[in-house]
């Protein structure tokens, strides 16, 4: 298992254009993934939250192909019949903004004073102020020519910057992904810090931890990519004490911005983000190359909906399922929850009986045994080999449960 | 997952309906429960948006916020919830018996046996799901520290009377929910899957209506269809279901809504609320989303009460009357205190208290684990494959007696068994005698069985009690883990904590937190 992602970068000298630090994709590989995509169809973006549910599931081949070419899986599911089951409600949304907004009106002031309050080590802004660069471009491309240029810019000023909505690019499997922290803070002596904004309330300085390990992963991509861009601007050098240089830049600490108890106030706690970081950063390298992926697919296979006018699939329903079915997936009931085609790839599991379908923790104990049929096979005494201690747990568990449930032995 | 309940899913795979995973029901369940289906806001945890309330099936009381950012508003709900609720948590109050206890004296030292009030049943809360206990957590959290304007004149925006106290009350409620094996806070769906198998995952049983349709379908149709068909059938296009169009069919049991329903029929009966001009269309707006809202919570509420029915068909477990006593004692216990004018609860524990509290809950942890076991065979049989209880026939009972100045009777009895415990070398095992336990002590395995020296519960006499020493041919059970798990030493008082965990709290620190300040974007 080599690192393909850290293979590829750093680059040897710092590259002068932008363009340049984008990852490097081959025009055939672009084109297969517009002919996947479908070639009049614009490529969904890959976002943060996506990938750190890519990364949670670096085996599902499905999703890494369906993500690395731009398929608007929610689309997908529709078309073949197997909608998604979450949406956002719009007071969610509504309230969502309101607070970001608030977190950064007054050029970011009380972002400034949160991190100040929550790391010892970083000092107020004087009078110079908090440097604001406008970071407002069309296109993606150009967004990040401009985060580039704001961030050389910041590492060398000697005072606080808040860049609000850049945008960094991270090669996932081989393919760009677009991302837009919330907002990066680099203080003056350097160091930049990942700033999360969410609107779920930190009560009494505790919060839902499913939801502050959501934000932690997130944090997570995107401190990842800022270290490769930081290196890239930096150039190979390793840091001196004190002026830390390329990926040294990035605090291992985020700082997750909530509001307080019942109030809109906000608070900020930091949020230890090296665990993440380590995880992000191996499954990424596992992802399979979608490259490799894409080669595999029988010729012509295409995930294009050929959207009529009203943007309503007409492509045969058979047509998709098929070509859905030709990249294998990996499900878990943790799909359900963060990918869009879960109810798909869910009824196809159940339909085949794999194990995994009533959990990931299952298959530990069950050894070879991979569908429910030859488990209950198994069990029964019909099927499998008597030597396997899964087979014989399996016989003895079957055995105490018939004769629990028959009444037969008391329990005391 | 153990294998057992691993096996159980996949039988119910097999069977397309829920299997068995308890033969008798491990919970207390009231006479006369109440339940309360709650709905909040998406976006603004915590913000109510409605709810079911109440103790008679089919006569639930209606509680909605038509306009969750209003602070009015959102007290009206709090007022009219703590008047559903208080007089119910309330009303075990009074019926008391006496208990004797043992207490120090202060005086002597001695520990001396006094008689103390113990309420003889409590109230009990069902709520559909974990996200509803959580909800009412964070009820109790955002009321508790509310002030009255009774209790404080002053105060910018005073709360409702008794929504304080109610706060106080949920959170006692809350917190007891978090000990193992509690009763008086529940949530359906952990209620149903404590009890029952399904095809599917964990996850998907968070699900009241999927979980349900496993465990109970409707005639014809298999549990699993029945489970899919719950948990996504939407109505169809709007030409045959009008404004239903694209929404659940059967709506989430809370206390998220369907963001469809949040999007295509909340949102528009909001708008028109806060932009009603008159008294009538703000009654004509409000009666809307009083509608919306209940055709929301309804088929939870039904559900909620389904599961009720299944779970009084099991026949409760032999030790849920002792946890439901140790609930009574927790609802006395809070009773007093607020009796007695004490401060509500801290937003957080000191030291001691947290330290107690996790202590508590770790031997209620053993103790749930073992009583279960005791209770039945299924969960016993667990224990078994696991290697810690073991099942089998005596097939020699030899005497023998303990060596020392006053021999005692030690007999040595082997038992034959098909099981694999963990025994080796001075493991202690114990099985039920009567109303007692026996104890006793691994000695070897031989080719016939496991041989054990019984080591207690056979008198004090020189000849062991009639009955108490097994004979040939029984069939005994016997467990690795002691059946009635206790607690590990007593911690200080919170004036001695010691430096290691922040020292004693300073002097005039022992007032109650202050309530949260007000401000013009309050949620709760």
């Amino acid at each position: 298992m080599n690192a393909s992602l850290d293979s590829r970068t750093p680059a040897p000298a710092p590259q002068a254009a932008p363009e340049a630090a984008l990852p490097r994709q081959t025009e055939a590989l672009r084109l297969r993934l517009a002919e996947l995509r479908g070639p009049e169809t614009a490529p969904y973006p890959l976002d943060a939250r996506a990938l750190a549910a890519l990364a949670a599931n670096p085996g599902c081949r499905r999703r890494a192909l369906l993500d690395g070419a731009g398929v608007d899986k929610a689309a997908l599911a529709r078309a073949i019949g197997s909608p998604a089951t979450f949406g956002q409600s719009q007071f969610a949304f509504v309230r969502g903004n309101a607070f970001e907004a608030r977190v950064g009106a007054d050029a970011g002031a009380e972002l400034v004073r949160l991190l100040v309050e929550t790391h010892r080590d970083v000092a107020a802004p004087g009078p110079e102020g908090v440097s604001v660069p406008d970071l407002t471009a069309t296109g993606q491309a150009a967004r990040a020519a401009r985060t580039r240029l704001a961030l050389t810019e910041a590492f060398t000023a000697d005072r606080w910057s808040l860049l609000f909505h850049p945008m960094v690019t991270l090669d996932v499997a081989g393919a760009p992904a677009h991302l837009e922290p919330d907002v990066v803070a680099v203080g003056p002596d350097g160091h930049c810090t990942v700033v999360e904004i969410k609107s779920f309330p930190v009560v009494d300085g505790s919060a839902d931890a499913a939801k502050v390990g959501a934000a932690a992963r997130q944090a997570a991509v995107y401190a990842l990519a800022l270290g490769r861009l930081a290196e890239r601007i930096d150039g190979p050098e390793p840091s001196h004490r004190g002026a830390p240089r390329g990926t040294d830049r990035i605090r291992p600490t985020a700082l997750l911005v909530c509001p307080r108890d019942f109030s809109n106030l906000p608070t900020g706690e930091p949020v230890d983000i090296r665990k993440q970081l380590a995880v992000t950063r191996r499954q990424l390298a596992r992802l399979t190359r979608i490259e490799e992926i894409a080669a595999s697919l029988p010729e012509g296979t295409t995930f294009d909906l050929r959207p009529a006018a009203d943007g309503t699939a007409t492509r045969p329903v058979d047509e998709l399922v098929h070509a859905v079915e030709s990249v294998g997936a990996s499900y878990s009931p943790e799909c359900l929850a963060a990918c869009e085609l879960a109810i798909h790839c869910r009824s196809r599991s159940r339909g085949s009986g794999a194990v995994e379908a009533l959990g990931r923790s299952v298959r530990g104990e069950l050894g070879g045994l991979t569908t429910v049929e030859s488990v209950l096979l198994a069990a029964a005494g019909t099927q499998g080999d008597e030597t396997d201690p899964a087979v014989s747990s399996l016989r003895r568990a079957a055995a105490l449960r018939a004769e629990a449930l028959a009444g037969e032995t008391p329990c005391h | 997952m153990s294998l057992m309940t691993t096996l159980a899913r996949m039988e119910a795979v097999a069977a397309g309906r829920a299997q068995p995973a308890a033969t008798v029901r491990h919970r207390h369940l009231s006479a006369r429960p109440m339940a309360l289906v709650p709905l909040t806001t998406a976006g603004e945890a915590g913000a109510p948006l409605g709810a079911l309330v109440g103790t008679d099936r089919d006569a639930p009381r209606l509680l909605v916020v038509p306009q969750p950012r209003d602070r009015d508003l959102r007290f009206a709900f709090l007022a009219g919830l703590a008047d559903a609720v208080l007089p119910y948590l309330e009303g075990y109050a009074d019926g008391v018996e006496t208990e004797e206890r043992k207490e120090t004296d202060p005086e002597t030292g001695k520990k001396v046996p006094v008689e103390v009030e113990l309420c003889a049943d409590a109230p009990q809360l069902l709520v559909p799901g974990a996200g509803g206990v959580e909800f009412v957590r964070l009820l109790g959290r955002s009321m508790r520290f509310r002030r009255t304007a009774e209790q404080d004149p002053q105060a910018p925006y005073p709360a409702p009377p008794h929504v304080p106290l109610l706060g106080r009350w949920l959170t006692h409620c809350a917190e007891r929910a978090r000990v193992p094996g509690s009763s008086m806070l529940l949530s359906m769906t952990d209620l149903l899957a404590r009890h029952w198998a399904t095809g599917q995952s964990g996850l998907e049983d968070q699900h009241l209506g999927a979980l349900l349709a496993w465990i109970d379908p409707p005639v014809g149709e298999s549990g699993a269809d029945a489970a899919l068909r719950v948990e996504l059938e939407r109505f169809p296009d709007a030409a045959s279901s009008g404004e239903q169009a694209g929404l659940l069919r059967h709506p989430p049991s809370g206390p998220a809504t369907d963001p469809v329903f949040d999007n295509r029929l909340l949102a528009p009966a909001m708008a028109r609320f806060d932009a009603a001009r008159s008294a009538v269309e703000r009654r004509d707006a409000e009666r809307r989303i009083r509608e919306l809202v209940a055709s929301q919570l309804e088929p939870a509420w039904q559900l909620l009460w389904r599961g009720v029915d299944l779970l009084r068909k099991l026949p409760e477990g032999g030790h849920v009357a002792d946890r439901w006593k140790r609930d009574r004692w927790s609802y006395t216990g809070h009773r007093d205190r607020v009796r007695a004018g004490e401060p509500p609860q801290p937003k957080r524990d000191d030291a001691v208290t947290a330290a107690q509290k996790l202590a508590s809950r770790e031997t209620a942890q053993a103790r749930l684990e073992a009583q279960e076991a005791l209770d039945d065979p299924l969960v016993m049989a667990a224990r078994r494959l696991a290697g810690e209880a073991f099942a089998g026939e005596v097939t020699e009972v030899v005497m023998a007696r303990s060596e020392g100045r006053r021999p005692m009777p030690r007999p040595l009895v082997t038992v034959r068994t098909d099981d694999r415990p963990h025994v080796n070398d001075g493991v202690r095992v114990f099985r039920v005698l009567g109303d007692k336990v026996q104890s006793a002590e691994f000695v070897a395995y031989e080719p016939d069985g496991i041989v054990l020296r019984l080591t207690g519960g056979m008198g004090q006499g020189k000849e062991p009690k009639p009955g108490s020493v097994p004979e040939e041919g029984d069939r005994l059970c016997w467990t690795l883990f002691e059946h009635a798990p206790r607690g590990g030493p007593a911690l200080p008082d919170p004036e001695a904590t010691p430096w290691t965990h922040g020292g004693p709290p300073p002097e005039g620190t022992l007032v109650a937190d202050a309530p949260d300040p007000p401000t013009d974007e309050d949620l709760l």
